[in-house]
């Protein structure tokens, strides 16, 4: 923000005066004239302004983002599950691929279970993930499970990735008293100190200069881990995401900033979200190396993750990786996306180009998968999520006096006598309060 | 040459504040006179420091004793837009003291990353003007971290300094206070200093604080206000008002600056009035020390509450609100609020716009003449 104070001298010692001075004292503006004097032309052939490096042109002319060529997406498999490019295969384990697949499918089978119970009004409210567990768990994957991961909300396969459990998914989504957020955030609001994923916040684009500021901690701890932030492409549009794209660049901060485009944010369109080459092409303008990947190639998003962990650690800077994919559901259970787009749009990302469908061909060529693996899967994992659904909505949620707790460290007095009151008030009328549904009070 | 350049620099330093000292003193007229504290011995030896010193002090102390103690902020590396610090990029390193982008929303969300990954940040806002692009991150996001969490996450290991309250010739954004706003947002600590002693100890206690804390100095007390201030360190606790005066007629309360114009309010009206006002320096805005005040009112039944801020919706209203329910019975007269206007801070009105000694000093009549 501008600051009048500089130009203005107020009480304190004037900023451009002083460095004046200081440069006097020093000799640097005399020598400085001198050279000035000897050899003016020198200077014109190269800028020597401050705030560029770049040469003169003596032909006015305007670069024209138009005129140029989209950032490529990088891709490693195509559609039918067959490796492009076998210099690129990043040659990961069976159990490795059969974990992605699992964790993908898994997540899925999550995700509908967890919709449906909220059309059934047994959940307040839910997101889900379809068309993009891609670049959850090809990110994921390439991560080492202490780097700090910053989300936005759509990124349960992450967490799934790290060993999130259907329990933990279930508990915070009914906020019932095993709940590790106890209850007060409303659902797919996930965090695990213990899995190093930082807790969802709603405001959009929040987390990612909180992120830069995390990575240049863990660069200061020298432990050679990295934070990652994802995002999507609507929340770019925040001045949070400026600000944590400028500051991790200026700081030398070993972050990866991991965009998922899926084309719409809620029913916005990307062309009324920006006009530049998608946010790619921003990465240049701070001084980022940037990549854009195919977000339903499992493998391109690995590959491509892992190669920007290792440039955060071995350069000390950040890294822009924007993956390319639709989102198929709806924005959230809120939002009918029929209202701003076709049927026929959403079914052809869902049938023609999905990220668990390439991922299953490429495991049907290898002859890692077939139809009765994929039929037993189905089953044990529906009946794995029908349990850990059937458990959480049995438990009861945290005591209502858990309410005032960790707001700050310690209950200060004033708050200790209003969790008196809520506590004396509620005794004395509980039949107007579900005092059934929650753990006793203290 | 670099250490010619040091010392070069510090002389200059010496030099330009001795001018700007003597200049400002002779041009501009201060709206209070400030009283120096004690030291408490406790404390050890002490020195010579202004406000900003004094900030500069805790800092040093701060990043002395804490290896991850970090500061940072739009040019704090070269010593500060108002000094606060000096030197310390010289003894502590680039990677611990340095500057930021300028965007106040990257800088207080810089912060909590870094709090979150375990290290102290030492935010700074160059002006409390300028804190509102980080609303956001304040209100959103550092005061609920730990709540929304579960406990599983916070950000407590933050601190964001911003100088704060008039200065003579700020208009409307380089005076502003904003306590009132953050007032608003439990999960935060907002906390103001009247002199260098407090800054310094209630500094150090922000920052080992273990919860998200906004520190307002008042920029016009950074020279005008010089005492003994204990050279090592020391801590003063948060949430705990001082009674500075005791008094048996009137109650004053107010922070920051305004606490001097209130020390000279209480010696006119023992003067003129023959009444005796007790001062009170609430020094943390959230959570305030209900105790302290609530005592005082209770024992005097008048009740006058003055900051620079604008009187609709500021903390005094907060305050007026809670005395009159819990000392009810109490209370001789109607609370009086002597603040700021309800306008935007104004360039050439500021005699007008304050709330200063002789519109406090009626507001202590109305309440005894009532």
């Amino acid at each position: 923000m501008y600051c009048l104070a500089r130009a203005l001298n107020l009480i304190a010692t004037n900023g451009t005066r002083f460095n004046v001075q200081k440069v006097a004292a020093c000799g640097i503006h005399h020598t400085f004239a001198q050279q000035g004097s000897q050899s003016t032309a020198r200077y014109e052939d190269k800028p020597e302004f401050p705030g560029s490096r770049s040469r003169y042109v003596h032909k006015l002319e305007f670069l024209d983002p138009d005129s140029q060529e989209g950032i490529p997406v990088y891709r490693v498999l195509n559609r039918e599950g067959t490796i492009i490019d076998e210099s690129q295969d990043p040659k990961l384990s069976r159990a490795i691929v059969e974990k992605m697949y699992h964790d993908m499918t898994l997540l899925n089978t999550m995700d509908r279970v967890l919709y449906e119970s909220q059309r059934q009004g047994r959940i307040s409210f839910y997101m889900t993930n379809y068309g993009e567990e891609g670049t959850h768990v090809g990110s994921a994957a390439a991560l080492d499970s202490k780097d700090l991961i910053f989300g936005q909300y759509r990124e349960a396969g992450v967490l799934m990735w790290r060993g999130y459990t259907l329990d933990q998914f279930m508990n915070q989504c009914y906020g019932n008293q095993n709940d590790l957020g106890k209850g007060r955030q409303m659902p797919v609001h996930y965090g695990s100190r213990d899995l190093n994923f930082v807790t969802i916040s709603s405001p959009l684009a929040t987390q990612m200069p909180q992120a830069s500021g995390a990575a240049y901690a863990l660069k200061l701890q020298q432990k050679g881990l990295v934070a990652i932030c994802f995002f999507g492409e609507g929340a770019a549009s925040e001045g949070d995401a400026h600000a944590a794209l400028n500051f991790a660049a200026v700081l030398d901060c070993p972050i990866i900033f991991f965009c998922r485009n899926n084309g719409y944010a809620i029913s916005t369109p990307t062309k009324d979200q920006y006009r530049g080459d998608g946010i790619a092409a921003r990465g240049r303008g701070y001084g980022i190396p940037t990549v854009r990947v195919d977000g339903n190639d499992v493998f391109a998003v690995y590959n491509a993750t892992k190669a920007a962990r290792d440039i955060c650690l071995t350069q000390n800077r950040p890294v822009l990786i924007e993956a390319m994919t639709y989102r198929i559901g709806h924005h959230s259970t809120s939002d009918d996306s029929s209202a701003y787009r076709s049927v026929d749009e959403v079914s052809y990302w869902d049938q023609q180009d999905n990220p668990i469908t390439r991922l299953r061909h490429f495991m049907v060529l290898q002859k890692w998968w077939n139809d009765d693996a994929e039929q037993n899967w189905k089953m044990e994992s529906r009946k794995m999520v029908m349990k850990a659904f059937a458990e959480a909505e049995g438990r009861k949620k945290p005591s209502p006096d858990s309410m005032f707790h960790d707001v700050y460290t310690d209950m200060h007095p004033s708050l200790k006598e209003q969790m008196q009151a809520m506590k004396k008030h509620v005794t004395e009328h509980k039949e107007h309060y579900p005092l059934e549904q929650y753990d006793k009070m203290t | 040459m670099s250490q010619c350049g040091r010392m070069k620099r510090s002389e200059q330093n010496k030099l330009i504040w001795r001018k700007r000292f003597v200049g400002t003193t002779a041009v501009r007229s201060v709206h209070f006179s400030y009283v120096p504290d004690t030291p408490d011995p406790k404390h050890g030896s002490t020195t010579r420091m202004n406000l900003f010193q004094s900030i500069t002090s805790a800092l040093d102390v701060c990043l002395g004793k804490d290896p991850t103690a970090v500061i940072f902020g739009e040019d704090v590396a070269f010593g500060g837009v108002f000094r606060c610090t000096v030197g310390l990029r010289d003894k502590y390193g680039e990677a611990r003291v340095f500057n930021s982008p300028l965007s106040e929303q990257g800088i207080v969300a810089f912060g909590i990353g870094m709090a979150i990954a375990g290290s102290t940040a030492i935010a700074e806002i160059q002006f409390a003007d300028y804190i509102f692009p980080a609303f956001d991150q304040l209100r959103n996001e550092a005061a609920m971290f730990r709540y929304r969490t579960g406990n599983q996450f916070d950000c407590g290991r933050l601190t964001v300094r911003a100088p704060c309250m008039a200065v003579g010739h700020g208009a409307l954004y380089h005076s502003q206070s904003v306590e009132a706003f953050f007032g608003h947002c439990p999960g935060l600590k907002v906390v103001i200093p009247r002199g260098p002693i407090q800054a310094k100890g209630l500094l150090l206690s922000c920052i080992r604080d273990e919860n998200p804390c906004i520190f307002f100095e008042p920029k016009i007390l950074y020279r005008a206000a010089i005492e003994e201030v204990p050279t090592g360190d020391y801590e003063l606790p948060l949430s705990k008002a001082s009674v500075l005066l005791e008094g048996s007629d009137v109650t004053l309360i107010g922070w920051g600056t305004q606490v001097h114009v209130l020390r000279e309010v209480a010696a006119m009206a023992q003067d003129k009035l023959n009444v005796s006002c007790e001062l009170i320096d609430l020094c943390t805005i959230l959570p305030w020390d209900k105790d302290t005040v609530l005592a005082s009112a209770a024992k005097t039944g008048r009740v006058l509450i003055s900051h620079e801020a604008p009187v609709t919706m500021g903390f005094g209203a907060e305050l007026a609100a809670t005395i009159q329910s819990e000392c009810f019975l109490n209370l001789e007269a109607p609370i009086e609020r002597v603040c700021g206007y309800d306008t935007p801070f104004p360039h050439v009105f500021e005699p007008f716009y304050m709330p200063d000694k002789w519109r406090c000093l009626e507001a202590v009549k109305r309440l005894v003449n009532f």
